[in-house]
C-alpha cells in the first residue's frame, strides 16, 4: 500500500490569547478545529480560504513549525511530532512574502548558503543553483546583492531556494501574494513544470487565489474556519454546484440590484458598478427563473445590456458552501 | 523514499551548514566596508577618552594597555550581545528563523557558523583596535606565557559565545524588542568586567561576583600576563582558567537548554509564526 505524502487525522489547533479590551476572556482561538486530509504523493494538492481560514497553521502544522493541540499528522508517512527530524529531512517550503537570507549576500552565494543547510556539496549545489536561477529567469542577476531584488525576483529566489534540496514534499505558503501579474504567471509556470517533470513528487499550495487553485491542483480542498468543507478535484466541486444555475448580466447603471434577491428561484445576487454599466451575477434554482429577472427589469425600465449563463467556478462553490464570497470572508480574518 | 540529491549527513553535514552560516558574517560583512568606522573607529574614540583620563591624573603606563585591552574586548563583547544573543530576534523579524527550524541540519550548526563568523570578524576588529591604539599611544605588550594566553583567550571566547547563543533563546523568549536586551547589557558590563580598569578595584567580592561574565576573568587572567606583578590580580591565573573552563561548560549546558525550551516553546506556542 503506497504511504500518503500527507495524512492528517482529526488536527486541532488552538492559540492562546491574551487579555485585552476585546478580548476580555482571553478566549483561545482555534485555528485548525479537526482537519482530516489525505495527499497521495506526486499530487499537487491545494488548499483554498479566506485569510484566516487555517491554511498557514496547517502548513506550519505539517512542515513540523507548529506542535497540534490535538489529533494526528503524518508527512511522507513520518509523525510530525515524534518524528519531526524525518519529516524535515524530506520536505521544503517557500512562504509569499518571504523575506529570508542576508541583503549582503548575492544571489548566488544566499541560494549556497541554504543549500549547505541540506548538506548538498558544493559543486553540486552550484550547479544546481545556477540551473534554476536559469529556469526562474534570475541567472543573469546571480552576482546581484539581494537587498538589490524586486519582489518578483526575490520571490523567484526563494522558489529557488525551495526547490534547490529538490524535496519529496514542497509546501508553498501563498507563493504569489504581492506579485504582479506577470511575476505570479512566472512563478506558476515553473512550479507546474517541476512537478510535471518530476513524477511521485507532491506539492501541497495553499492559496486564496480561485483561479491559480483550479490552474495548477488536481484536488483543492476549500478551508474555512479550521474546517474543511469540500476537497475534491476542481471539476468535481464545480459539478456538485451545478444543481443551482449562474447568470451573469449587464445593465444600464442600477443603484442597487440586491432587490433582485426578493424574487422566487433567485439564491443570490452580487452586483458591482462600473463607469458605464451594472454586472450582476446570480445563482438561480433553475435556468427558468432567469426570466423572472429578466420580467422585473423591463418593468423597472432596466436595459439589459448582455446576458450569459456562466459554469460554475470555484468562487461559486465557495459561495454556495460558505454563504460569502472569498472577499467578503476575508474580511472577517483571524489567525491564518 | 524517492531518489534525490546526494547529501551529506552526520558532521560532514554539520561541517557544511556551520562553513554556510558563518560565511554571511565572514564574507559579507566585510563587504560591508562601514564596518572599518563603526567597529573600530568608534570603540577606539571611547578608548582614546580613558587614555586621556588616566594620563591627566597620571596614572602608570599600564594603564594605557589597559584601556586599549579593555577597547579591544568591547568589539567581542558587542558582537557576543548584537549579533548573538539578538540574532535570533532579527532571524525572526526576517524570516530565517522560521526556515532555520525546519531544515535538517538543525539549528546547532547554524547556530555554530553564527558564533565561528562572528567571532572570525570580531578578531579582525579587535585587532585593529589593538594595533592602532598600540600607534597612537606607544604602548608595547609582553606576553610572559603566550600559551597560557591563548588558553586563556580561547576558554573566554568559548564561554562568551557560549553565553551568547544561551542569551539568543532567552531574548527571542523574553524580549520583544531585542535591541533593549542588548543595550542593557553595554555599560553596565564594561563598568562589571573592569574593561578599563583591573577589576580587583570594585573589591574582591563585587569582582567575584561579576566574574560570572567570562569578561572578567579572561580581562584579569590576560592582564596578569601582560603586566605581571604590577597587576592587582583577583584571583591567581590558574584558578582563572579553572573558572573559565568552568563558565564555558555551564554555558554550553544552559545555551543546549535553553535551545531546545526555546524550540519547544516555539512549537507549542506558536511563538514563531504568532501575527496576532
Amino acid at each position: 500500500m503506497t504511504v500518503p505524502a500527507i495524512a492528517a487525522q482529526d488536527l486541532v489547533r488552538t492559540y492562546r490569547t491574551k487579555r485585552s479590551p476585546g478580548n476580555p476572556d482571553a478566549a483561545p482561538v482555534v485555528a485548525l478545529d479537526g482537519v482530516t486530509l489525505e495527499v497521495p504523493p506526486g499530487e499537487f494538492f491545494g488548499l483554498l480560504g479566506p485569510n484566516g481560514a487555517g491554511k498557514t497553521t496547517l502548513i506550519k502544522v505539517l512542515v513540523t513549525l507548529l506542535l497540534p493541540s490535538r489529533g494526528s499528522a503524518k508527512v511522507a508517512g513520518f509523525d510530525v511530532v515524534a518524528q519531526a527530524h524525518e519529516v524535515r529531512e524530506r520536505i521544503s517550503m517557500v512562504s509569499g512574502g518571504e523575506s529570508s537570507g542576508y541583503g549582503l549576500l548575492t544571489v548566488r552565494e544566499q541560494l549556497w548558503m541554504f543549500s549547505q543547510f541540506y548538506g548538498l556539496p558544493t559543486r553540486a549545489a552550484l550547479g544546481r543553483i545556477d540551473e534554476l536561477l536559469r529556469v526562474v529567469g534570475l541567472f543573469d542577476e546571480r552576482h546581484r546583492r539581494v537587498s538589490a531584488l524586486s519582489t518578483g525576483m526575490r520571490q523567484k529566489m526563494n522558489l529557488v531556494r525551495g526547490l534547490l534540496p529538490d524535496p519529496e514534499i514542497l509546501f508553498l505558503d501563498e507563493p504569489t501574494v504581492g506579485l504582479d501579474v506577470s511575476a505570479a504567471r512566472d512563478i506558476r509556470a515553473y512550479i507546474k513544470a517541476w512537478i510535471a517533470e518530476r513524477p511521485g513528487r507532491t506539492i501541497l499550495l495553499t492559496t486564496h487565489y480561485m483561479h491559480e487553485a483550479e490552474e495548477l491542483c488536481q484536488r483543492v480542498a476549500i478551508i474555512h474556519k479550521g474546517r474543511i468543507i469540500a476537497c475534491d478535484a476542481p471539476a468535481a466541486l464545480k459539478r456538485e454546484a451545478t444543481g443551482d444555475s449562474y447568470f451573469v448580466l449587464s445593465t444600464e447603471v442600477m443603484d442597487g440590484a440586491s432587490w433582485l434577491g426578493q424574487l422566487p428561484g433567485v439564491h443570490r445576487v452580487d452586483s458591482r458598478a462600473f463607469d458605464d454599466h451594472t454586472e450582476i451575477r446570480l445563482r438561480l434554482a433553475e435556468d427558468g427563473a432567469i426570466a423572472g429577472v429578466v420580467k422585473a427589469l423591463a418593468d423597472r425600465d432596466r436595459r439589459i445590456l448582455s446576458l450569459q449563463k456562466l459554469e460554475p467556478s470555484l468562487e461559486d462553490v465557495f459561495v454556495q458552501l460558505v454563504g460569502q464570497r472569498l472577499e467578503e470572508a476575508d474580511q472577517s480574518g483571524g489567525p491564518s | 523514499m524517492i531518489a534525490t540529491m546526494p547529501r551529506a549527513h552526520g558532521p560532514r553535514r554539520f561541517f557544511r551548514a556551520t562553513l554556510g552560516r558563518s560565511y554571511p558574517r565572514i564574507i559579507g560583512s566585510n563587504r560591508d566596508r562601514s564596518w572599518l568606522f563603526y567597529d573600530t573607529v568608534l570603540p577606539l574614540l571611547g578608548t582614546i577618552a580613558f587614555v586621556y583620563v588616566y594620563k591627566a591624573l597620571g596614572a602608570p603606563d599600564r594603564f594605557i594597555g589597559y584601556v586599549i585591552m579593555g577597547g579591544a574586548t568591547t568589539a567581542f563583547w558587542m558582537n557576543v550581545m548584537w549579533a548573538m544573543a539578538a540574532q535570533f530576534y532579527w532571524d525572526k523579524q526576517g524570516g530565517n528563523l522560521e526556515l532555520y527550524m525546519v531544515v535538517p541540519c538543525g539549528i546547532a550548526p547554524i547556530l555554530f557558523g553564527m558564533s565561528l563568523g562572528g567571532f572570525l570578524a570580531t578578531m579582525i576588529r579587535a585587532t585593529a583596535i589593538v594595533l592602532i591604539g598600540s600607534l597612537l599611544f606607544g604602548v608595547r605588550f609582553a606576553i610572559s606565557n603566550l600559551g597560557l594566553f591563548l588558553l586563556i583567550f580561547g576558554v573566554a571566547i568559548v564561554a562568551l559565545y557560549g553565553l551568547g547563543v544561551a542569551f539568543a533563546s532567552l531574548f527571542l523568549l523574553w524580549g520583544r524588542e531585542a535591541w533593549h536586551m542588548a543595550e542593557l547589557f553595554m555599560e553596565p558590563v564594561f563598568l562589571a568586567s573592569g574593561f578599563y580598569f583591573p577589576v580587583r578595584a570594585l573589591g574582591f567580592w563585587a569582582a567575584m561576583g561579576t566574574s560570572l561574565i567570562p569578561l572578567t576573568l579572561a580581562l584579569d587572567g590576560l592582564r596578569q600576563l601582560l603586566f605581571g606583578e604590577m597587576h592587582p590580580a583577583l584571583l591567581p591565573v590558574w584558578w582563572e582558567v579553572v573558572g573559565l573552563v568552568f563558565l564555558a561548560v555551564l554555558f554550553f549546558v544552559l545555551a543546549r537548554f535553553m535551545l531546545r525550551r526555546m524550540e519547544f516553546l516555539a512549537r507549542r506556542e506558536g511563538r514563531l509564526s504568532l501575527r496576532f
